[in-house]
């Protein structure tokens, strides 16, 4: 199976521009790491409910208080670009 | 005269309130200590000596007052993945380069509440990806009793700092290993808590079924007295346990009379380097001698735990790390537009591990694999919780290696990624199962590098396996220091 890896789809998938060079080097090394994971189709799992979180918890409540939140300035402080208290960000439509 | 950066947390503690030195005079000394060894080691990313100042010269007048308090005025590094209001946090990547956190996350929150000193913020694998604190963006740091090979990782900064007398005490955070593997190539006691049991609010998250943030110290009685300021409920954390808290450090003096302690076969053979092997297994005859009941005991899912661990984690950190692109904090590289300037953003910010298990963990994420992959990595996670609760059963405490070799070269493992990931292999298990773990320092091998013993306990046991931690301690009575630690050595 791992030989299938569609390395462009993946790295489009998780929005990391990739050169030549480095799609072969991942694609095979991801295929090599694959190859190891997949170990674990070998063990019989029929009937057993997967773990997805070790302890048994459904929903987590906090008391219903009004606190303080960031103020909007400490929040924006990181950010690369802002205007009028908003993140700015390149086009994302095309607005022909 | 003792040189104060030598001391222990307890010592220290008793010479602060007793009054023979002041915090000042503490953090002086591991400041010192740190300009002496830094240049050798890399452990720290930031040191924030303004902020360390400030909070010594309080502590000094709390101490005045008679206040009891253990962490009061104790010198104390964290990992740069806990968010620190104010001073740099960069998770040891380039794309959070000069981000300054606008809050404190609660183990930060809580140790400033205990009036502990932080002195700084410590070098990891960026993001903590990885087992010897070689992915850093920002360089390597080095093993300070052998700078030519690697202390471990992800918490390799924190465990090397502690080691060499930077600061008295650190925090980690454990995700496969990365708390007790370092403590265990650098000689110091390192604990992994149960799941739930710490905040991970501000901690910058990687897999967070897994994540636990937990102590780094040079004794077992330390790291309780660490652990003991930062657990309990925070509202911050929905993962956060909301019960009973363990008596951590109530039966430290108890000793192993009558316990029963169960030796993991499949972590005590093949795979295990055989002098570390040989060192595990004294230990474990000097504790049947002290009275404990010792059997073999086997976790036959365990051999896949690597495997449903090195799916698990990437898918999980593929999720948690879509946040980091360029829009809110950190780095932004320019694109047309807003999904070109992610995409490169991205490729520029990340180092090659992360993105390896961004790719791997999108991959096993994708539509046709989920199942196959991420979804059967979760039932083998299940049969190895059954298997620690049926071994739980039969005993009070499992023991093994915690590391299967003691600290290798610099640049011995960074070609092929999976040999880095065999290396920990005694480790995962008690992350996907939830429990709590730790590495207790018992000897140096030929080559004078440290070996460490791990104890596992079942999940909230952290009473028993401190309690047998404190007794391998005092069986195992290990004195030495590393040599960067003698304070004789001057700067390159």
């Amino acid at each position: 199976m791992p030989a299938d890896i569609d390395i462009e789809r993946v790295a489009h998938l998780a929005r990391i521009a990739l050169t030549d060079d480095e799609r072969a080097l991942y694609g095979e090394q991801l295929a090599h790491i694959i190859e190891h994971a997949e170990r674990v189709q070998a063990l019989p799992t029929e009937g057993v409910e997967p773990t997805s979180h070790p302890l048994p918890m459904v929903n987590a409540f906090r008391p219903d208080v009004v606190t303080e939140s960031l103020r909007r300035e400490d929040a924006l402080a990181g950010a690369p670009d802002t205007q009028n208290g908003y993140y700015r960000v390149p086009k994302i439509l095309d607005e022909s | 005269m003792t040189d104060l950066a030598d001391l222990t947390i307890a010592q220290a503690g008793s010479g602060l309130r007793s009054g023979e030195f002041t915090a000042v005079d503490l953090l002086a000394a591991v400041e010192r200590r740190a300009a002496v060894t830094e240049a050798h080691l890399h452990a720290y990313l930031t040191l924030d000596r303004s902020g360390a100042r400030t909070a010594a010269e309080a502590a000094d007048a709390t101490l005045a007052t008679g206040d009891p308090r253990p962490l009061l005025g104790i010198p104390i590094a964290l990992k740069d993945n806990m968010v620190t209001r104010g001073v740099e946090t960069t998770a040891s990547s380039q794309i959070l380069a000069g981000w300054k956190p606008p809050y404190d996350g609660t183990a930060a929150i809580r140790l400033k509440e205990a009036g502990a000193v932080i002195v700084g913020k410590t070098n990891l694998d960026e993001f903590a990806m990885g087992s010897s604190t070689e992915n850093s963006a920002y360089g390597p740091t080095r093993n300070p009793w052998n700078t030519n090979t690697v202390p471990g990782g992800s918490s390799g900064g924190s465990a090397a700092a502690v080691a060499v007398g930077s600061a008295l005490g650190a925090f980690g955070s454990d995700t496969g290993g990365s708390i007790r593997q370092p403590a265990s190539l650098t000689g110091t006691v390192g604990a992994k808590p149960t799941y739930g049991l710490v905040s991970r609010y501000g901690l910058i998250a990687f897999a967070s079924s897994l994540d636990q943030i937990g102590p780094i110290a040079r004794t077992v009685p330390d790291a309780a007295a660490l652990l003991e300021a930062v657990v309990g409920w925070d509202p911050m954390d929905a993962t956060s346990y909301n019960g009973d808290l363990p008596a951590i450090s109530k039966s430290l003096d108890t000793g192993v009379a009558g316990l029963r302690i169960g030796v993991v076969t499949e972590l005590s053979g093949e795979g295990i380097d055989p002098e570390v092997l040989e060192a595990t297994m004294r230990i474990v005859d000097q504790l049947s001698n002290a009275g404990a009941d010792v059997v073999e005991i086997s976790l036959p899912a365990i051999e896949y735990a690597l495997s449903a661990y090195y799916l698990i984690a990437p898918a999980e950190c593929s999720a948690n790390l879509a946040r980091f692109d360029g829009v809110r904090y950190g780095l932004r590289v320019d694109g047309a537009t807003t999904e070109e300037m992610m995409a490169k953003t991205r490729a520029e910010g990340f180092g090659p591990e992360v993105t390896r298990r961004i790719l791997l963990g999108t991959y096993a994420l994708s539509a046709g694999y989920y199942d196959a992959f991420y979804g059967q990595a979760q039932r083998v996670r299940t049969l190895l919780r059954n298997d620690f609760a049926s071994a739980y059963g039969r005993v009070d405490v499992l023991v093994s290696p915690t590391s299967p070799t003691t600290a290798f070269e610099v640049g011995a493992k960074t070609a092929d990624p999976l040999t880095m990931y065999f290396a920990d292999i005694c480790t995962i298990a008690t992350n996907l199962a939830g429990d709590p773990a730790i590495s207790v320092p018992i000897g140096l091998d030929d080559a004078g590098l440290p070996i460490g013993f791990q104890i596992m306990a079942p999940a909230l046991g952290e009473e028993v396996m401190f309690r047998v931690a404190a007794e391998v301690e005092r069986l195992a009575a290990f004195t030495e220091r590393p040599r960067l630690a003698t304070s004789k050595v001057v700067a390159p």
